[in-house]
């Protein structure tokens, strides 16, 4: 994109940022460019231009406000050094005790959502209801459709799970097959163990 | 003999002997899934560990049968004693617990596991572990990744409203439709606005024409000359009359409220002479 021209000295650039400013202090979830061009009646391409003017200006360390990229969209959040404060001021219901459950649970259907619970549960080898249950409570996975056949009920992660774990999008997990071993290696493992046993 | 059955255990679901646990377990009072069946192993082996240390029982002599006791009695002088039938027992409803749990575990699967080959069997249980595995490291990653967001605090707005259900309408007559409709596609009935443009005669079209009638006849009732006359022309020509009996042309008469008018020639003053006067005053 072209530089915005110095000879103006109204720039109608920084008065689009300020407008995108305006729009995302009143948004209460991320707004993607996309939103934010509509709503401002202007270009996708310049919107992320003033949004990279508003990055400057909010950004960790120069302000108590920071923009950040967060759940497929931007939007404002607190700064670090405020979250003191900030936790003194609020109780954060969603995130507070997670089990490793609901941890596991929430990997399973982040990774292969929408997944009903009774794939969840034939990953983890236990029934997945409870943990389910209190996820959709937090509002972190949501119910995304029924199975065509078995008719259960399917659910996949919502845009606060993303913003919860500060991601952009569910490609910033890490690749499953880093995570892990190979079913090879286990297998070897248990051919090693059998074969101890058997000598 | 080691009593297996009445080995004590203090595991997280359950606390006591066991018998006691075997007899819940086939009554399916406890949930097998949630006994830590490698902690009854643990209490076994304790058990064992203590009773060989203890100078050897008669009963361990009462249990060996002929064809343990020899390799049993060579091995007493360097090896600690073994309680062979206790451990065998203990092995046999170990096992049997562990199947009794993995079936458990894999409820849907059990058939379609027994028909595998062991070696087949081996690469599924191995595929199945490291999935688990996989989300679990990612559960780790999560737990990891939740712990280093916890200063971010933003804003969040309550839910969006959840859509509205469908209202359904109840089964609807096409025919009844049709009739509501051709109701209200008729025009409505005209509303009369001829009061709006009321066109008043000149009054002085009944001057004369009274004047005709009186110079026909001496006299006349005003109710029957009027009669086919619009109520408006009926007014005028009231106000005609009025006119004439001002200048002294006519005199008027009616015997009582509402009875007919009854009109009179007055003989006094020449007609053209009454002209001249109206319609002086009307200029």
């Amino acid at each position: 994109m072209d530089a915005p021209l110095r000879l103006i000295s109204s720039n109608p650039l920084d008065q689009l940022a300020r407008t995108v400013e305006a729009l995302l202090v009143v948004a209460s979830a991320p707004l993607s460019v996309e939103e934010l061009a509509i709503a401002a009646d202007d270009g996708e391409e310049r919107v992320e231009t003033a949004l990279g003017l508003l990055a400057e200006r909010y950004r960790e360390g120069r302000s108590g406000i920071v923009l950040e990229r967060v759940a497929g969209g931007f939007a404002f959040r607190a700064s670090r050094d405020a979250a003191e404060a900030c936790s003194r001021l609020f109780e954060r219901p969603v995130q507070r005790g997670l089990s490793p459950a609901a941890l596991e649970t929430l990997a399973i259907v982040a990774y292969l959502g929408p997944c009903s619970r009774p794939e969840i549960a034939r990953i983890r080898g236990v029934a997945a209801d409870s943990a389910v249950a209190g996820l959709v409570e937090r509002g972190l996975i949501a119910e995304a459709g029924r199975e065509d056949a078995g008719g259960a009920v399917r659910y996949r992660t919502t845009p606060l799970f993303e913003r919860v774990f500060g991601l952009d999008s569910l490609s910033e997990l890490p690749r499953l097959d880093d995570l892990g071993d190979s079913s090879d290696e286990i297998l070897a493992r248990l051919h090693s163990v059998a074969e101890q046993r058997s000598a | 003999m080691l009593a297996v059955r009445e080995l004590a255990l203090d595991l997280d679901a359950f606390e006591g002997p066991f018998d006691l646990l075997l007899t819940l377990v086939l009554k399916e009072e406890l949930d097998l899934a949630e006994v830590d069946v490698a902690g009854i192993v643990l209490a076994f082996l304790e058990r064992l560990a203590e009773n060989a240390t203890r100078p050897v029982s008669p009963a361990i002599h009462d249990g060996s049968t002929d064809t343990t006791a020899a390799p049993a009695t060579s091995r007493r002088a360097d090896a600690p004693e073994l309680d062979l039938d206790a451990c065998g027992e203990f092995l046999v409803l170990v096992s049997a617990l562990l199947e009794l749990k993995a079936r458990g575990l894999f409820p849907d699967e059990e058939a379609e596991l027994a028909d595998l080959e062991p070696e087949e069997a081996a690469e599924e249980l191995a595929r199945r572990l490291a999935a688990y595995r996989r989300m679990k490291d990612a559960a780790g990653w999560l737990a990891e990744r939740l712990e280093a967001q916890r200063d971010r605090f933003f804003r969040l707005g309550p839910a969006p409203l959840a859509p509205r259900p469908e209202q359904k309408l109840a089964p609807q007559d096409p025919a009844g439709l049709a009739a509501v409709l051709r109701v209200l596609a008729t025009d409505p009935p005209q509303l009369s606005l001829a009061h709006m443009a009321l066109r008043f005669p000149p009054v002085s079209q009944f001057l004369e024409r009274f004047r005709a009638v009186l110079g026909r006849r001496r006299r006349f009732d005003f109710d029957a000359e009027v009669a086919d006359l619009p109520r408006i022309d009926q007014a005028v020509a009231f106000l005609a009359l009025l006119e004439l009996r001002r200048s002294g042309e006519i005199t008027i008469d009616q015997a009582a409220p509402f009875a007919p008018i009854r009109v009179a020639r007055e003989e006094t003053v020449s007609d053209s002479e009454r002209t001249s006067t109206w319609t002086l005053r009307s200029a």
